[in-house]
């Protein structure tokens, strides 16, 4: 009897680590996927699968951090993507994963993706969304540099907005460079965990190349 | 023991074995899933989500509306299909070893951003997003030679004419009185500066106290009433984004004023001030008329706004205006003789609103409205000495000299209740009840009117899917001073034709008692009467706009007299009818922004002392307006052109026959065209600056700039021998002014609060 017991409890601790093996196996597969995605239609595909993978698992906020992370990519140049639809599935994303998420850090993850978001609604039309979507993005990084000042990607982010505004509006690339380059370093000391986010350096290292 | 042991452990690793092999077997035996996936009207839907519930499992929809993946679950499950603005699908599917076929159908979910809603007879300006916008509080201070006055943004709309001699918004063939104004719902009784003859005076509002403009150039919801061709709905802005200090600088007005933002931002408080003379721009810019009071206005205003704990908004806004001004102009009648006209006036105006969401539903509006208004007019003929002259009687038919005391006072209450049916359908229903007291004096010769006025109204929006709206409305009314009631049914609608693209269609009886100075001699009237029917055609993209609209609108009981000032009746008719276009274009160039407006109107009416039916005065039939905007990010300033053009309208001389004893035209024509290009340029040095501690912009404009010399109707003497042209006290008006706002910065209040 003993051993009966003893083996269904067995059984239940091997199959909810074969659960989270074949977790941690798809998040592995499809992460490996971004290196390869090309098209929009590619990238809503793999956000489709990341979001599957969060609805099944109910307890973990990174699926939906990928998903929104995949609509998120193409967004910066398919002109032809209506943004705001695509901030609009975002932001469910997000209200997903937010409840989700374990620490600070994982909080400030998720509102970097809130101001990447923002900043996309905003590059629509931004004489005159400045003033709304551009203050909401600002917002979002503020609350997300509060929460966690060591995260790399936020300074990235805080980077690249001063980068992309134009000189006579207080941005520019002599501005960006600090900045930019603080980024760089956070990124190089930077000890992710396993399946977090650790995107980033290449892209601020490019940027700031463009810079000098 | 040790034997059993082993052959059970061998047991366990051959069960073990079979559960791996049957495991794999199971991997191995995946199933097909697939089908079609379309919306209710059978369009495919790329990239919609399809899964098996908890499983990972799943697929998007391809360009083709087309789905196919794997799957290694068994058994019972659920098929979902997931997509944002359509009600989810779920379907149970039971897994076995053959492949599923499953066409899917998804039904959009009715969603007040993606229904279409009447535009038909409207034009939405302001900041909410809607799809009707047309254009925002920015884009009427900005029009190019507007003055920031949101009538001059609203006349390069279709559907409004050029008039420059009066203020007013003449809509579709109505007259100035014919538009009425609501802010947060209730009736606004003297919208614009008392005016002076033949002279255009500005609107009391500020665009920037509005965050939502609705123009309606007919066909309007049965919530407002009283105006025969149009109102102008304005909402006035919740709270402010945060404290702040601001001044306005300019050779004619200075002004300043706070706004303070409660801590909590559930709250805020303002008050401003402004001072306009123009003693030292009449000095430097000449002007046709002698002014012997220089035109001198003041103006406070204070407001306070709360947001209550359910969401609700509580706003209090009140305004007092002095101004005082006169001027002396040749006497028709005369050839040595002026008239000196001078007006002083006291304008008060309060407006108390609370909006409030109740739960399950329900929604509440309820808006206070005290205002009081007086004039004080003087006119005397004075000869070239400036001295008063009183010509016996008989030479001088008419009384040239005298004094006029006018005072108007409106008290309101309003109440509209909302209540959500099924998907985001609703119905509205309210009450108002209206006390008007006018008392004139014109040489002690005394009037006084009382009004009780009450209306019932309903109205429903009925969404029967994101494509078909329909609104059905009512209203009842009862007029104390006529003691007539009315009613008055509104019916309009809405077909969604393609994205962005809509047909629309309004009717509506819109009922209009009689003015004051008909009602001082009768109040044997009955309501004046006109019915709509507009049909439009809308194409938005995100920064386009493309609409046609053609009305007709039939005008029935206008009053008319057979006499002077006297025997009213109400067997005046009309009927106007026309076709506008409109353009905006935010897209073709960048950072510039163009809209282009065409109105052609055929109206003729028979009221007053016309003696057969007429064109009146005050219509064109062509007009037409081209505004462009375009702003220089690497200078930070904003250039604005705005041309309008309307051909010439006609004049008429109707003078009373004693022999034939009726109302004869003696002599009639044309003016000339009207064309007028205002340019303004504004300097935007703090744009983008969020963290700057002073913003400020500096605005120049001129109307008129090509100094074309309009011609908008013609006086004539008495005797109907001398005819002369009304037109502009100046050729162009020059505008230069600098405005500045402080944000107060509450880092540095909490610094002050911990020392």
């Amino acid at each position: 009897m003993t051993r009966i017991l003893i083996s269904l409890l067995l059984l239940t601790a091997t199959t909810g680590s074969a659960q989270s093996d074949k977790y941690m196996e798809a998040m592995k597969k499809n992460l490996s996927r971004f290196d390869s995605v090309k098209t929009t239609e590619d990238y809503q595909a793999l956000a489709a699968t990341f979001e599957r993978i969060g609805d099944a698992e109910k307890t973990e906020w990174l699926p939906y951090y990928y998903s929104a992370l995949a609509l998120l990519t193409p967004a910066w140049t398919d002109t032809k993507l209506d943004k705001d639809a695509n901030a609009t599935k975002i932001k469910s994303l997000m209200d997903k994963a937010e409840p989700l998420t374990k620490d600070n850090a994982d909080k400030a993850e998720v509102l970097s993706i809130r101001n990447m978001t923002a900043t996309q609604q905003m590059l629509v039309d931004p004489q005159n969304r400045w003033m709304s979507y551009g203050q909401e993005g600002a917002n979002y990084l503020k609350q997300a540099k509060e929460l966690d000042p060591e995260n790399p990607r936020l300074a990235y982010l805080e980077g690249a907005g001063i980068f992309g505004t134009p000189e006579q509006f207080g941005g520019g690339k002599a501005k960006a460079k600090p900045i930019l380059e603080k980024a760089v370093t956070m990124f190089k000391a930077e000890k992710p965990k396993p399946m977090h986010p650790q995107w980033g350096l290449q892209i601020a290292e490019n940027m700031l190349a463009q810079c000098q | 023991m040790k034997k059993t042991g082993l052959a059970l452990s061998s047991l366990r690793k051959a069960s073990l074995l079979l559960i791996l092999t049957g495991y794999g077997l199971l991997l191995n035996a995946q199933v097909t899933i697939s089908g079609k996936l379309r919306d209710n009207k059978g369009r495919p839907l790329p990239g919609v989500s399809i899964s098996i519930k908890d499983s990972y499992d799943g697929t998007i929809v391809d360009s083709l509306g087309r789905y196919k993946f794997t799957t290694t679950e068994k058994g019972e499950h659920i098929l979902v299909a997931t997509n944002v603005g359509y009600r989810s699908f779920e379907e149970k599917i039971v897994i076995a070893d053959a492949p599923i076929v499953k066409d899917i159908t998804l039904k959009e979910e009715l969603s007040e951003l993606k229904a279409v809603t009447v535009v038909a007879g409207s034009f939405a300006a302001g900041d909410i997003k809607r799809a009707a916008t047309v254009l925002n509080s920015i884009d009427v201070a900005t029009v190019g030679g507007g003055n920031a006055d949101i009538t001059n943004a609203l006349k390069t709309l279709p559907g409004a004419q050029q008039i420059g001699e009066q203020e007013g918004l003449f809509v579709r063939g109505g007259a100035g009185y014919e538009t009425k104004q609501f802010i947060d719902g209730t009736l606004v009784n003297n919208p614009y500066f008392t005016g002076v003859p033949d002279i255009a005076s500005r609107g009391r509002f500020s665009p920037f106290l509005f965050k939502g403009t609705v123009f309606t150039t007919g066909g309007y919801s049965a919530l407002y009433g009283q105006a025969l061709s149009s109102a102008l709905i304005l909402e006035s802005i919740d709270l402010p984004e945060r404290s702040a200090a601001n001044l306005s600088t300019s050779p004619i007005i200075i002004g300043a004023g706070f706004q303070q933002l409660a801590d909590n931002k559930k709250s805020s408080w303002g008050v401003n001030y402004n001072y306009v003379n123009l003693v030292a721009y009449f000095n430097f810019v000449k002007q046709k008329p002698d002014y012997f009071r220089m035109p001198e206005f003041q103006n406070a205003d204070a407001n306070f706004r709360i947001r209550t704990k359910r969401g609700g908004m509580i706003k209090y806004y009140t305004t007092l205006d002095r101004s005082n001004l006169g001027l002396r102009r040749p006497d028709i009648d005369s050839a040595d003789l002026k008239d000196a006209f001078g007006l002083k006036n006291i304008s008060w105006y309060n407006n108390l609103s609370w909006r409030e969401n109740f739960g399950s539903g329900w929604k509440m509006n309820v808006g206070l409205g005290y205002s009081t208004n007086s004039d004080d007019i003087s006119q005397e003929l004075q000869n070239h000495q400036n001295i008063k002259q009183t010509p016996d009687d008989t030479s001088w038919p008419v009384n040239k000299n005298y004094v006029i005391d006018n005072r108007s006072d409106l008290s309101q209450i309003k109440l509209v209740l909302e209540k959500r049916l099924f998907g985001i359908s609703a119905v509205r229903f309210g009450s108002e009840y209206m006390h008007g007291l006018n008392k004139s004096s014109f040489n002690n010769f005394n009037t006084k009117l009382i009004e009780n006025f009450t209306s019932l109204f309903a109205e429903t929006d009925i969404y029967l899917t994101n494509d078909i709206a329909a609104k059905i409305g009512g209203r009842y009314e009862y007029s104390s001073i006529i003691a007539k009631a009315s009613f008055a049914p509104r019916l309009s609608f809405a077909y969604k034709t393609g994205k962005g693209a809509q047909i629309s269609a309004a009717y509506g009886i819109f009922y209009q008692k009689p003015e004051n100075n008909q009602l001082i001699y009768t109040t044997d009237l009955g309501y004046t009467k006109a019915t709509h029917y507009i049909l439009t055609y809308q194409k938005t993209t995100n920064e386009r706009i493309f609409r046609a609209e053609t009305f007709y609108k039939g005008y029935d009981a206008l009053v008319k007299n057979y006499e002077v000032n006297s025997s009213f009746s109400n067997n005046g008719s009309g009927f106007a009818k026309g076709i506008e276009f409109f353009w905006r274009d935010r897209k073709s160039i960048k950072n510039f922004d163009y809209w282009i407006s065409y109105s052609f109107l055929d109206t003729k009416r028979d009221y007053l002392n016309f003696p057969y039916p007429l064109q009146p005065n005050f219509a064109a039939r062509h007009t037409a307006s081209i505004v462009t905007k375009r702003f220089f990010m690497d200078i930070k300033t904003g250039f604005n052109f705005t041309y309008s053009f309307a051909t010439g309208r006609p004049y008429y001389r109707i003078a009373f026959d004693e022999s034939q004893n009726k109302f004869n035209i003696t002599d009639e024509g044309k003016t000339k065209q009207y064309h007028n290009l205002g340019f303004s340029v504004n300097y935007v040095p703090t744009i983008g600056k969020p963290n700057a501690k002073t913003f400020w912009v500096l605005v120049a404009s001129i109307t008129n700039v090509l100094g074309y010399d309009p011609v908008f109707n013609y006086n004539y003497s008495y005797n109907g021998s001398v005819k002369q042209p009304v037109g502009l006290p100046a050729k162009r008006f020059y505008f230069i002014g600098a405005f500045f706002s402080w944000g107060v910065d509450r880092t540095q209040d909490a610094i002050n609060n911990n020392l």
